[in-house]
């Protein structure tokens, strides 16, 4: 018997991690990836709370973010992929003007 | 509706002629113009014509006056302040109209020939109308108010028209002349009319008159206050001293211009204002007494200006000074009937002396200048004549206009105590520089050999001879009608308004003999005239020769208008340049928005290095917004302070 | 066939849970501390797994399908292609953020100190047991193609429209290079 509340600590800190990696890395794939984790933190606790109250919309909810991610995820690196074409680089430092 | 006097129209008719001559006057073909704007005072004057015969008794219905009619629309109507459209028309303002809409309407008639050539032929005729709109609203008000309103429209129009000619420089700039000098004035009219309802309350004449008249012990004070302030304005509307300086500017203008409005019209404006509140200055002897001396000095000052002019033009602009200062005078001296009367005969022969020498200058090809002139009388028979009779009307001479309300003032200024002869005597003596300088003039341009060639000596067209006719017989015969007891028929028909004065039912004897000796005065001008311009014409060069001092002082006009350049004029120049331009303007307010430029600048600058397009920055600042907000929602923030609070009074308690 | 639950099986169910959530949090931390990309990436396909695993610790048995095929299968390949495409090499030293570490770490520490004070102070939750309230795939299917018949759609045109912009994206820009030239 777990308590539930576990799951979810795990998810805050899952969340906060892919914040912090957001801020820390130097990679913009990498800061992509930390998106990624984020959001996988948060289905984790949209299927928690579907547990808790046995309510199927919780998980359907996830279903729509994983799509929603996939889409996203090809756009992104499309977009990744164009910026690396033009700048040659992938520092995100070095990526911040709006011009390429 | 068969009571009703349509007093409305009277300015409304020549308004609309404004209306459309100004806004479709360019494109219409000059005979259209020309019908229009003599249609609208035309009209005017007929209206003005039903309501005097109707007043005379002649017509269905006899109005009782003061008519009063009020615009249904109401001006200004708030707690204790209640102005309305309201034109009255009584004996004097019937009698100011029918100069003002006839004498308007026969110089109408002129212009038409007079400018006929003119390319701004609908812009002259536009504002015409627009001044007779402006002059009726003016004479018809019944409260101060519409009064000034009229008033300042006036200057307007006068400013208009003497920079007609937009093209000449010093056209342009007598027309600033005389609107900025007319505005002095105004602002004394407008300190009398603040005046007027901080002790009254209210600004309808009437309604003052009454009040008034319940206070009977009620002198001197305030009223001398508002008084004076209202002759500050009427000085210049009406060019007395100080603020006279004006009207010989004002000469820039197109003749009819002089003729209409700085003769017979508008410079009267002041005369009919302080008659208009004659119960205000009764009331204060000082400034009735001010008005006087201002009145005597200014016409004696003019005239000898006049006295050695060479421009025709500028001589009858001192001459119409120097008249109204006899208006003036005859105000001060509380005779009101006579001033409105001489007010009538001058606009009759004023207005002829101008359009005479229009026809003049017409004929020179614009030559205004008397020693070119000369030998006049075969070319133009019938503007010597006229002009003649003109002449002999503003000298006094019996039987003539001027004679009778010349006399009037005189006469009344003779019995008005010691004051009153000394005031007597300098209109004795100017009586006798305006005969001079007027013959001087007729001499000049009529009689003699021509001194130059005439460029065109083509006919006068008929429009412009006949009105001169016209006005030459009201000169002859206007005058009658004040002759007897207490200024005849016209005394009696404006006494209910400008009181009866002792002085004008006096006893026939002293006015016999005091007219004689104003005849006699003018006489000798006349001879004097004739010594020095028909029997030796080289005299007055070699009096100018030799009285070199006064002669240039004169023929300089006092040096006044140096004088006010230099007191007035340079300083307010220099403080606008240096003060207002340069301090104020460019220093305050430019600076002040340089500083809140700078403002702006400063925290844009800022701002801007937060916007650096770093990534990892925003990223940080999102997430400490994040943090903030989930602060701001979970946290129970009144518990947390209660705590705090709690807290500190315990730490404080001990 | 549904076992009645038995002791042992809470011990199991602690240790299953323990086991995947080190993973996770062992996948994430590495995420964070790995310098080349590629091996970010598969660290996050192992939190993905394990996350996979503990939906199914919750009953979530076509979710933990997909959460391995599509996420870990489908998406974390996609990174790996385009980390090996772009050849994207050791991360270099750049200028970093000041705000992102004055103000980024705290506000994330803020974070999740509020988060956890929530979650622990809440009550009202229920344990979580294997066998317990398991989802089938019919009653999630009832579900989505019933009700939410048209955001299931909508998702599809959505996907559609990542696809073309995808494609867009990557081929305007070649095409463009060989046409300038």
């Amino acid at each position: 018997m777990i308590p539930l509340s576990w799951y979810l600590l795990l998810s805050a800190v899952l969340f906060c991690l892919g914040v912090a990696g957001f801020l820390i890395k130097r990679n913009l794939i990498t800061v992509f990836m930390s998106i990624e984790l984020m959001l996988n933190a948060v289905n984790l606790s949209f299927v928690t709370f579907a547990h808790q109250w046995h309510a199927v919309k919780g998980q359907i909810f996830v279903f729509f973010v994983m799509m929603v991610a996939a889409a996203e995820a090809a756009v992104g690196l499309a977009i990744i992929i164009a910026v690396f074409r033009v700048r040659q680089t992938l520092a995100v430092d070095r990526i911040d003007l709006m011009k390429l | 509706m068969n009571g009703s006097l349509d007093l409305l129209l009277i300015p409304v008719l020549p308004f609309a002629g404004f209306l459309l001559n100004g806004l479709l006057g360019r494109g219409l073909p000059k005979w259209l113009v020309g019908t229009i704007a003599l249609l609208a005072p035309l009209a005017s004057f007929a209206v003005v014509l039903r309501a005097a015969l109707a007043v005379w008794g002649i017509g269905s219905t006899t109005p009782a006056l003061p008519y009063v009619e009020t615009c249904p629309i109401p001006w200004i109507d708030t707690g204790t302040l209640h102005i309305d459209f309201s034109f009255v028309l009584d004996q004097l303002s019937l009698v100011m109209l029918l100069i003002v809409t006839g004498v308007g309407f026969l110089i109408h008639i002129y212009s038409v020939g007079y400018m006929g050539e003119e390319e701004g032929y609908w812009r002259f005729f536009a504002y015409l109308n627009l001044f007779l709109f402006f002059m009726t609203v003016l004479v018809l008000g019944g409260n101060a108010l519409l009064m000034f309103v009229g008033w300042e429209g006036v200057g307007l129009a006068s400013y208009l028209l003497i920079g007609f000619w937009l093209h000449k420089k010093s056209a342009a700039d007598a027309g600033y002349k005389a609107f900025i000098v007319n505005r002095i004035g105004d602002f004394g009219f407008l300190i009398g009319l603040f005046l007027l309802l901080a002790n009254f309350g209210t600004l309808t004449f009437a309604e003052i008159a009454s009040k008034l008249e319940a206070n009977p012990g009620w002198q001197g004070g305030a009223l001398t206050a508002i008084a004076l302030c209202l002759l500050v304005g009427a000085a210049g509307k009406s060019a007395q001293l100080p603020l006279y300086v004006w009207l010989p500017d004002a000469m820039e203008g197109p003749t009819p211009v002089s003729a209409l409005i700085h003769a017979a019209t508008m410079v009267t404006a002041g005369v009919y204002m302080i008659v208009r509140t004659h119960f205000l200055f009764d009331r204060s002897p000082f400034a009735l007494a001010v008005v006087a001396i201002v009145g005597a000095a200014t016409a004696l000052f003019a005239a000898t200006i006049g006295l050695v002019q060479t421009d025709i033009k500028r001589v009858l602009a001192y001459s119409t000074v120097s008249q109204l200062g006899y208006m003036f005078l005859g105000c001060g001296v509380a005779a009101y009937s006579a001033a409105i009367f001489h007010l009538v005969t001058h606009a009759f022969f004023k207005a002829l002396l101008f359009l005479s020498a229009g026809s003049v200058i017409h004929a020179m090809g614009g030559e205004q200048d008397m020693r070119k002139m000369g030998g006049l009388r075969k070319s133009l028979p019938v503007t010597f004549w006229c002009m003649t009779a003109a002449v002999l009307a503003i000298g006094g001479f019996f039987p003539f206009a001027g004679f009778f309300s010349k006399d009037a003032i005189l006469y009344a200024a003779f019995l008005h105590g010691t004051g009153g002869k000394v005031l007597w005597f300098v209109g004795f003596v100017t009586a006798l520089l305006t005969s001079f300088y007027m013959f001087r003039l007729w001499y000049l341009t009529f009689l003699g050999e021509p001194r130059s060639e005439a460029p065109h000596h083509h006919a006068t067209p008929a429009s412009m001879w006949s009105v001169c006719v016209i006005l030459a017989l009201l000169s002859i015969f206007g005058g009658w009608i004040g002759f007897g007891d207490g200024l005849g028929r016209l005394g009696a028909f404006l006494s209910p308004v400008t009181g009866i004065r002792a002085a004008e039912t006096g006893a026939g004897n002293l006015e016999l003999y005091l007219s004689i000796a104003a005849v006699a005065m003018a006489a000798l001008g006349w001879w004097i005239a004739d010594r020095l311009y028909r029997q030796r014409p080289q005299r007055p060069a070699e009096l100018a020769a030799s009285l070199v001092g006064p002669y240039r002082v004169l023929s300089n006009k006092y040096y006044v208008d140096e004088f006010y350049r230099a007191t007035f004029v340079k300083p307010l120049m220099g403080i606008s340049t240096y003060v207002l331009d340069w301090m104020v303007d460019k220093a305050l307010l430019g600076g002040g928005v340089w500083v809140l430029a700078g403002i702006a600048k400063f925290f844009g600058a800022i701002l801007q290095r937060w916007q650096s397009g770093n990534l990892r920055s925003y990223a940080g600042w999102l997430a400490a917004g994040a943090a903030a907000v989930l602060l701001f929602i979970l946290l129970p923030w009144s518990s947390l302070l209660a705590t705090w609070f709690g807290i500190h009074l315990n730490w404080g308690g001990h | 066939m549904r076992l009645a639950p038995t002791a042992s099986d809470g011990t199991m169910y602690l240790i299953l849970f323990i086991v995947f959530a080190g993973f996770c949090l062992a996948g994430a931390v590495n995420l964070l501390l790995q310098r080349h990309p590629i091996n970010s990436a598969l660290s996050l396909i192992v939190v993905m797994t394990s996350l996979a695993v503990l939906y199914l610790l919750l009953g979530a048995e076509f979710l933990a399908a997909a959460q391995v095929i599509v996420y870990a299968g489908a998406i974390m390949v996609l990174f790996t292609f385009v980390v090996m495409l772009l050849n994207a090499g050791r991360e270099e030293r750049t200028l970093g953020s000041r705000a992102a570490k004055t103000l980024g770490f705290p506000a994330v520490v803020v974070i999740l100190a509020l988060v956890a004070t929530v979650i622990v102070k809440a009550t009202g939750l229920h344990g979580a047991m294997l066998s317990d309230g398991i989802t089938s795939t019919v009653d999630l299917s009832r579900v989505l193609f019933r009700e939410l018949l048209l955001p299931f759609e909508v998702t599809s045109v959505l996907v559609l429209v990542a696809i073309l912009g995808a494609v867009a994206l990557a081929r305007s820009a070649g095409g463009e290079r060989t046409a300038g030239k």
